[in-house]
């Protein structure tokens, strides 16, 4: 067919139309931006309007005050979940840290398929029924409620995050470093220990970052494990407080003063893991130097 | 880490604070300007003479036999090139020096390969001190994403090399043996990523040599490199070879005419011919041979 009976190429592609859909596809994408912002933004705006009137140094230092006197703070609560989370992460990180760099590695056979599988499960079991399975191996042996079954609790929550994640982060490694340091004559351990997973270090952070985020505002799996404790204790083998189980308490509390004091306590704890995870991240840039 | 900042502190200085780095006590170590080769006097060639020897070896991948009974053999401190049209064989040839083809599942081998004297494939061979003696150079430069001074550093720790004076000295010696010095020397903390292409293959290189090797394997070195940056490792490998016992794969057969010392030509999976580069490049024995590098085909 001759090309004469065509529209030439060059004045194709020009139109309107074009620009239309352009436009709108960029209009959408903005739109979906917003959208994502936009609880994230109330959220903060609630909680700063809700939580700063009880918000000061007194609210970290304080013990919280027996009902109908005033003032007071979740000093004991604040340490608590620092120390929850702790916990949960000195177990979940080693643990779930060399299971992902495994499943990357050396991840083709029927075990990884097996272990990957049970880390998607574990990621979708709700985390009430995690504190219930908390409760049957560290509660019912020790006879009481403690921070160490908290911990484990928090510790199996972070679990599949941290796995999954490391998993995807280390794979991203180019094989041209695997390559190079097999080369030099280092051994498959080492060329894991000094080249790959430093390289995919600040990936792993990230992933370690979003399992104690998730793992920070837990309520339901320390209800039966941690329990919650309105005294000043640090025994790991003690009930221990929470953030999130005083939020939960103070605000079902029939009292104006608890409740916001509720408030205050969830602008502490969006806070903490704030400040925590820029903190993990200011580390991780100096160790990775570049 | 810590060492990091002893020489970080350094780095940002004027010369007068870099001065002691450079004047380290070095007329003990054998690490001069190019380094006489500790490693390469200490095992003897073979009896013939040959560094490395290839007898009758082939590979497979699977069921495709990528090389067919190849027989050659490479001088100690000679250039060799292997020239050939893409997938020849010659990389698998290259990369079966130092067990590189052992990554890949399913590949098979027949015949014997030996490295000064040394069996490569049998199962007994210790595949991490066989890389240790044969090092690679690759397509494209693959520094790890750390300092200048670590990638150096790497390989001289793998062997337990811990002394700051000792690792500092031998870094130096192989960066400069690897025309890279004067030009990183006030930078060695900054990561090696921020180098030019061409300068990161240097730092591949002078990460290679300082473990002291006694082949260095490269693969097709240059091809990721513009013209000038070429030249600079075109000489480097010249310079080398005073040294070290280098066999190149090249796509360029100008590459080959300037830097080797004899040069082989493969063909699907087979050694065509071997000879000195000037003969091979004359008056090559095969018709083949001159129909590829006239430029007939390939």
């Amino acid at each position: 067919m001759p090309p004469e009976n065509f529209t030439p190429l060059a004045s194709r592609g020009r139109g309107l139309r074009r620009r239309a859909v352009n436009a709108a596809a960029i209009g959408a994408c903005v739109l979906a931006a917003a959208l994502i912002l936009l609880p994230l933004a109330l959220i903060v705006w609630h909680l700063l309007a809700k939580g700063l009137p009880a918000f000061g140094p007194a609210f970290f230092l304080h013990m919280p005050k027996p009902v109908g006197e005033p003032g007071g703070g979740m000093a004991n609560a604040i340490v608590g979940t620092l120390i929850l989370v702790g916990l949960g992460a000195l177990i979940a990180v080693p643990v779930g840290v060399g299971t992902g760099v495994y499943l990357a590695e050396y991840g083709g056979g029927r075990l990884s398929a097996i272990v990957r599988y049970t880390a998607d499960l574990l990621a979708g079991v709700p985390s009430i029924v995690v504190g219930v399975a908390a409760y049957g191996l560290v509660v019912m042996p020790m006879g009481r409620f403690s921070a160490i079954a908290g911990g484990v609790a928090l510790g199996i929550l972070m679990l599949p995050t941290i796995v999954r994640s490391t998993e995807e982060v280390v794979r991203l490694v180019p094989q041209s470093y695997r390559h190079a340091a097999l080369a030099l004559g280092a051994p498959r351990w080492r060329v894991l220990q000094s080249v790959v997973v430093p390289a995919a270090w600040s990936g792993i952070v990230t992933a370690i970052m979003l399992a104690v985020a998730r793992a920070a505002g837990e309520t339901a799996p320390l209800l039966f494990t941690a329990l919650g404790n309105r005294f000043w204790s640090l025994a790991l083998d003690q009930p221990m407080a929470s953030l999130p189980v005083f939020i939960f308490d103070y605000a079902r509390a029939p009292y104006d003063d608890w409740n916001r004091q509720a408030w205050t306590g969830a602008l502490v704890l969006l806070l903490l893991v704030a400040v925590v995870s820029a903190l993990m991240r200011l580390t991780t840039r100096r160790i990775a130097g570049h | 880490m810590g060492a990091k900042r002893a020489l970080g502190a350094s780095a940002g200085g004027g010369p007068a604070e870099v001065a002691p780095r450079i004047a380290l006590p070095t007329p003990a170590l054998p690490l001069g300007e190019a380094p006489a080769h500790p490693a390469a006097e200490a095992r003897a060639a073979t009896p013939s003479g040959a560094r490395l020897s290839v007898r009758d070896f082939s590979l497979y991948y699977g069921r495709h036999q990528a090389l067919k009974a190849v027989t050659l053999e490479v001088e100690d401190r000679s250039v060799t090139a292997i020239i050939g049209p893409s997938g020849c064989g010659k990389s698998t040839l290259l990369r079966s020096f130092n067990r590189m083809n052992d990554l890949i599942p399913g590949v098979r081998t027949e015949g014997t390969l030996q490295v000064s004297g040394a069996d490569v494939l049998s199962p007994a061979t210790d595949v991490v001190d066989l890389r240790r003696r044969v090092g690679m150079v690759f397509q494209r430069p693959n520094p790890f994403p750390k300092s200048i001074f670590d990638n150096v550093a790497f390989g001289l720790r793998l062997l337990g090399v811990r002394g700051r004076t000792e690792l500092e000295t031998r870094v130096e010696a192989s960066l400069r043996s690897a025309a890279l010095w004067d030009e990183v020397k006030d930078r060695l903390e900054r990561s090696a990523l921020q180098l030019s292409g061409g300068q990161q293959q240097r730092l591949c290189i002078a990460r290679c040599l300082a473990v002291e090797p006694e082949v260095i394997l490269m693969d097709e070195p240059a091809s990721a490199l513009d013209p000038t940056a070429t030249a600079r490792v075109e000489e480097l490998i010249l310079k080398l070879k005073t040294s070290y016992t280098i066999v190149i794969v090249t796509h360029n057969m100008q590459q080959a005419a300037r830097i080797s010392d004899r040069t082989a030509f493969m063909m699907m999976g087979e050694l065509v011919e071997m000879d000195t580069t000037r003969r091979l490049f004359t008056s090559p024995a095969k018709k083949i041979t001159e129909d590829y590098i006239t430029g007939r085909f390939g």
